[in-house]
């Protein structure tokens, strides 16, 4: 059986929803949040790299560079967020994070 | 089935079923190990495709900087994690249902996609140039094609991508950097601004008397 384009796409997508019910399920817990979020992340890279090998277009993986980018970013600054955070407050429960709306 | 076959399959398990413990351990310590089981699967993945470099730099960077920055994170921050694990049942139901969905949905997606002709993609591709053939034993390797576009018609995404990094590092140290009260430290500009009448004391002693 050969391995197509649709195999690659399909665990991708499903790494994609894995991530995104960690999202719900993880309510309290920030960080494995963020996990969540690299988790999405890298099955939208999957999905470039895929298409760009399936195509025979580069400029995928050149776009999926500039996602790696981001997310090497995001966690940098989402986690020194929560270091703050967690050493104004001393814990990081997100769902009592209010403090803008009062 | 053939090699490739095989290893796509161990890899693709290996990638959902470390991405689904990453959601469900019970420990972020082990959340944050199985995150890097899944990096290093999807690098599998992207070897297979063919995607060498974008393979390596996923476990340079994801394995070793992000991962161990969560690592480092996780292990910092004194927080009790079994309390945080509550209502993980209770949004189980919506969760999941949710995640089926969209499985269901992007698979869908998948399975009718229809793949255009090769005249057409002759047509939405002209000729792709010798950067852009992909995996041909006798034409460049893989970094090497993508050398040769990311520096010369990718230039300015490349840079853009360096300000965002540079940006980033800017931001965490800003938002991690505290000045703490009470500790000695150097002051420059105090010493040079020191005055002389400030530096000594002339006192005028009595015979047999000393200082007191």
């Amino acid at each position: 059986m050969d391995i197509g384009l649709g195999h690659y796409l399909s665990v991708a997508a499903i790494l994609f929803a894995i991530g995104m019910a960690g999202i719900f399920l993880n309510r309290k817990n920030v960080i494995v949040i963020l996990m969540s979020i690299e988790l999405m992340l890298l099955a939208v890279n999957i999905n470039l790299v895929a298409f760009s090998q399936f195509l025979g277009d580069l400029v995928g993986q050149v776009f999926a560079f500039m996602v790696l980018t981001v997310a090497a970013a995001e966690a940098a600054v989402g986690l020194a967020i929560l270091v703050a955070f967690f050493r104004n407050r001393g814990d990081i429960a997100v769902d009592d994070a209010s403090l803008m709306k009062n | 089935m053939s090699i490739a076959a095989v290893a796509f399959y161990l890899f693709a398990f290996a990638a959902i079923a470390s991405g689904l413990m990453v959601v469900a351990s019970k420990n972020p310590v082990h959340s944050v190990l199985f995150l890097i089981s899944a990096f290093i699967s999807a690098a599998g993945l992207f070897v297979l495709m063919g995607a060498e470099y974008l393979a390596m730099v996923l476990v340079v960077v994801y394995v070793g900087a992000v991962a161990v920055l969560f690592l480092f994170v996780v292990m910092m921050l004194d927080v009790d994690f079994v309390e945080m694990k509550q209502g993980f049942l209770q949004y189980l139901p919506i969760g999941g249902a949710i995640a089926a969905i969209v499985v269901f949905e992007l698979i869908m997606v998948v399975f009718v996609w229809a793949f255009p002709s090769d005249a057409e993609l002759a047509r939405a591709h002209p000729a792709p140039t010798a950067a852009q053939t992909v995996a041909d034993p006798n034409g460049p390797t893989n970094i090497e094609a993508l050398g040769l576009i990311l520096y010369t018609d990718y230039v300015h995404y490349f840079q853009i991508a360096g300000m965002v990094l540079l940006v980033a590092m800017i931001g965490a140290i800003i938002l991690t950097f505290r000045t703490r009260e009470g500790i000695k430290k150097q002051d420059p500009a105090a010493q040079v601004g020191r005055k002389r009448e400030e530096g000594y004391e002339l006192v005028d002693i009595k015979p047999g008397q000393g200082l007191s």
